[in-house]
């Protein structure tokens, strides 16, 4: 029984960065942008993230830390991508390497800190309940920030105006534009939001999960976040479901090891690319006309006035 | 509801000239660089009548539309809407004041649902539900049922338009802006896409009307603007007009006419297609269906029909961009050929054209003698033991240049930087320089200016009068019926039987366009007996 509670406690640990980061891509995405600098954005924000909590003594400060460095890291994005219409994968990739080594300088002065870890909620009876009590009501702030997170975008993506307006420009930015919707200004704060909870997602990593700092610590988290929104088919909803599966594949690995079953750990780790690759595969299999991606994804737009 | 069906203030009879315009514009320019693409041109549209603009591509009309409905800002001149001066700030703005637009190439959302298509090209704060109510009632109100709850990828064309159309009324707009409407529409759709544009007109509404149709323009413009050059021309009465006379003011002088060399000799079958079948390619692509037919050297076959219903299918089906299991099914030049690929058709003899200039017939960011090799690298001397022979590519686009007045800005451009007209005689051009046996092409003067398919037309007429069998498919009749020998129609994946260029009425063909058949024995042959 414990046991079980503290699977499900560590799976969800690993899995919340990965859900908040998705989150963030899967509405780039939606507006037409392939923003691959994830992983860069997400290192900054820990590095960030722990500079603020350990300078100011707050988690809260830490996060708000992280958020401002992955919003600062996308701005960067945003400048060459939309405003300079350059290559989107090469500008992507350019800003994870950009973030991995800022990180590195950032958190330099960090490596062996410790700070005191995001506390968890505590209902008195409600989290003592065995099994699902401290799964439900004990969790640290960030697990019911990335639910709500992850509800708030399906209800603006599907329920809201702006949110319709945003899907229209990732499906076709001529029509949109043609129509007369700033598509620059629209898929700019698309990218932000994405930079916004990567850079939380980051931060995550040594407020939550470890309370140190250490270079690197991301260790390909970005990267899961982008295969996860191809995943889960750039809908919310199966969003959660690859979230909470890719965590734990990352979780079941450690396990594994643990209890001698003798499939390679690097093969578990390679789970949720190939995972993707069999989505990616169904999908296109199952394509019916429409397209399942965002249309526009990935594609230079340049209006002319 | 009732707002969008009561009567505007109108002057019926538009040349009142006592009032004020409904829209007028006065100097209007716009410069991009150094390139004129409006050069002061005053234009005034009057409540109720259906203004139409004339030109050919690069006339300036898209910039001109583009200017009133707030999608560019003009460089210099004025806008009055209903006699005050006023700065469109963009669409919405437009929209507000009461101008709505119909685009050429839609501007609708595939992956959208026809409400939510909707709901995008509408300001304010109305609610998706009330504002779906409404969507049926304009839609009925008009004759223009659409379902709502479709996403627009599974529509047809004129489905497409529909949306476009009752999207701009649903704004109640006092002026409509329509870009090519009819362009992609059959016959029976143009004919009432008309009737609507009449009752919008009936209402006191002004209609900007664009086309390149003059026939069309005629029947139902009452005033007509010709823009050449970024410049207004004329403005006349189209009724008063004829189409060449129409067309003299557009190009500024004589439009080649079209001949056939008479006493065309027809030679042994040099493309026969057999009992053709072939599963669609891609998810709700067209099932050929026992497709058969014969072409003969020095003859024009043209294919009608409502695109969508397999001619790309057939198209690719032809050039071998999809190989079939029977090689008997294709035939070139009395070789099977059905299995093999496109190079190995090309050193048959066979050249192909394809609908879209851009990415299908041409690589849009290469060089036009690249171009030229893509096509040619098998069957030419630009080719020597695998390594390019560059002079020899560019001598090619040189030809091509002036034997088909291909006209550009230097000597080897990129083929994304010529206009629709010129890229597409020079495509046509680099296939016939190529002296092919069989020319299969698909839309040959699709949105390419008068002159310029004069000029396309007149060479696939003097390929066949040199003996190669040429397959046209085209949605414009007129052009089939200036040009092909015989006439079939594709529906549903199946082709008619072939008929005469003179037996095919626009009747009979619209018939077939629309899946009735002739005759028993006409349907018993398209279903392969």
């Amino acid at each position: 029984m414990e046991l079980v509670e503290a699977i499900i406690l560590s799976v969800l640990a690993a899995s919340t960065p990965l859900l908040i980061a998705a989150t963030g891509e899967l509405v780039t995405e939606r507006s037409g942008v392939l923003n691959l600098g994830v992983e860069g954005m997400m290192i900054v924000g820990a590095a960030c993230g722990f500079a603020g909590a350990w300078l100011s003594g707050s988690v809260f400060i830490g996060a708000l830390f992280g958020i401002v460095a992955g919003v600062l890291m996308s701005l960067v994005f945003a400048l060459m991508a939309l405003g300079l219409a350059v290559n989107q994968v090469a500008t992507g990739l350019a800003l994870t390497i950009l973030g991995v080594g800022l990180s590195g300088l950032i958190g330099a002065g960090f490596v062996g800190e410790r700070i005191t870890p995001a506390v968890h909620l505590h209902i008195p009876g409600a989290t003592d309940i065995p099994l699902i009590g401290r799964v439900l009501f004990g969790e640290d702030g960030f697990v019911y920030v990335s639910i709500a997170l992850v509800v708030g975008v399906w209800w603006f993506l599907y329920r809201t105006r702006a949110g319709l307006i945003l899907r229209a420009c990732g499906d076709n930015h001529a029509s949109a534009h043609a129509l007369g919707y700033p598509v620059l200004r629209i898929r700019t704060f698309a990218v932000m939001f994405g930079g916004a909870c990567a850079g939380l997602a980051g931060a995550y990593l040594p407020l939550a999960y470890t309370p140190f700092f250490v270079p690197g610590m991301t260790a390909g988290r970005g990267w899961i976040a982008l295969a996860l929104v191809v995943f889960s088919s750039w809908r919310p909803g199966r969003l959660v479901l690859g979230a909470y599966l890719f965590g734990a594949v990352t979780i079941l690995q450690l396990h594994a090891q643990g209890w001698g079953v003798g499939i390679p750990s690097q093969f578990m780790s390679a789970l949720p690319y190939l995972a993707t690759v069999v989505v990616l595969v169904l999908i296109s299999r199952e394509r019916s006309g429409g397209s399942t991606a965002p249309a526009a994804l990935g594609t230079v737009f340049v209006p002319d006035c | 509801m009732q707002a969008h069906l009561r009567m505007l203030d109108s002057t019926p009879d538009g040349l009142n000239s006592g009032e004020t315009p409904l829209l007028r514009t006065i100097g209007l320019t716009k410069r991009y660089g150094d390139f004129l693409a409006n050069d002061s041109i005053d234009i005034d549209i009057w409540p109720g009548e259906i203004h139409a603009v004339l030109g050919e591509n690069g006339a300036g009309k898209s910039t001109l539309v583009k200017a009133i409905y707030g999608l560019v800002q003009p460089s210099a001149g004025e806008i009055h809407w209903q006699g005050r001066p006023v700065v469109l700030s963009g669409p919405a703005d437009a929209r507000k004041r009461g101008i709505g637009m119909v685009f050429q190439h839609f501007s609708l959302f595939d992956n959208l649902t026809v409400a939510e298509n909707v709901a995008l090209g509408l300001d304010g704060n109305e609610s998706f539900k009330d504002m779906s109510a409404r969507l049926a009632l304009v839609s009925k109100a008009y004759g223009l049922p659409l379902d709502p709850r479709r996403e627009v990828w599974q529509l047809s064309v004129g489905e497409r338009q529909r949306i476009e159309i009752v999207r701009a009324l649903m704004q109640d707009p006092k002026f409509l802006i329509l870009d090519e409407p009819t362009a992609v529409l059959t016959p029976q759709e143009a004919d009432q896409l008309f009737i609507v544009l009449e009752r919008l007109k009936a209402e006191g509404r002004a209609i900007l009307y664009i086309s390149h149709k003059l026939e069309e323009v005629k029947r139902l413009c009452d005033t007509a603007t010709i823009l050449r050059g970024g410049r207004k021309v004329e403005t006349c009465n189209p009724r008063r007009e004829t189409a060449a006379s129409l067309a003299r003011m557009m190009v500024g002088g004589e439009i080649r006419e079209v001949k056939a060399a008479s006493g065309r000799t027809t030679t042994a079958p040099r493309l026969v297609v057999n009992d053709l079948s072939l599963a669609p390619g891609e998810a709700h692509g067209v099932r050929l269906d026992h497709i058969s037919f014969e072409l003969r050297g020095g003859e024009i076959l043209g294919i009608a029909g409502v695109a969508g219903n397999g001619q790309d299918e057939l198209f690719a089906a032809l050039s071998g961009e999809r190989l079939s299991k029977q090689p008997a099914t294709v035939v070139i030049e009395g070789t099977p050929a059905g299995h093999l690929s496109i190079t190995q058709r090309r050193r048959l003899g066979a050249a192909f054209v394809p609908e879209e200039r851009l990415g299908h017939a041409t690589a849009p960011r290469m060089k036009l003698s690249e171009n030229a090799l893509l096509t040619g690298h098998a069957a030419s001397g630009m080719v020597h033991r695998g390594f390019i022979n560059t002079a020899a590519a560019l001598k090619t686009v040189d030809i091509a240049t002036e034997t088909f007045d291909v006209r550009k800005a230097k000597r080897d451009p990129e083929a994304a930087s010529l206009s629709g007209g010129n890229l597409q005689k020079f495509i046509v051009g680099r296939e016939i320089l190529r002296n092919p046996a069989v020319l299969v092409v698909s839309q040959p003067t699709w949105g390419v200016d008068a002159g310029a398919a004069a000029v396309i037309r007149q060479a696939l007429l003097d390929l066949a009068a040199a003996g190669a069998a040429v397959l046209v498919t085209s949605q414009d009749l007129d052009e089939l019926a200036e040009i092909a020998d015989r006439i079939a129609v594709m529906f549903h994946g199946r082709l008619s039987a072939p008929l005469a260029t003179s037996e095919a009425t626009r009747e009979k063909i619209g018939l077939l366009m629309g899946g009735s058949s002739l005759e028993p024995q006409e349907a018993a042959y398209a279903a392969g007996a």
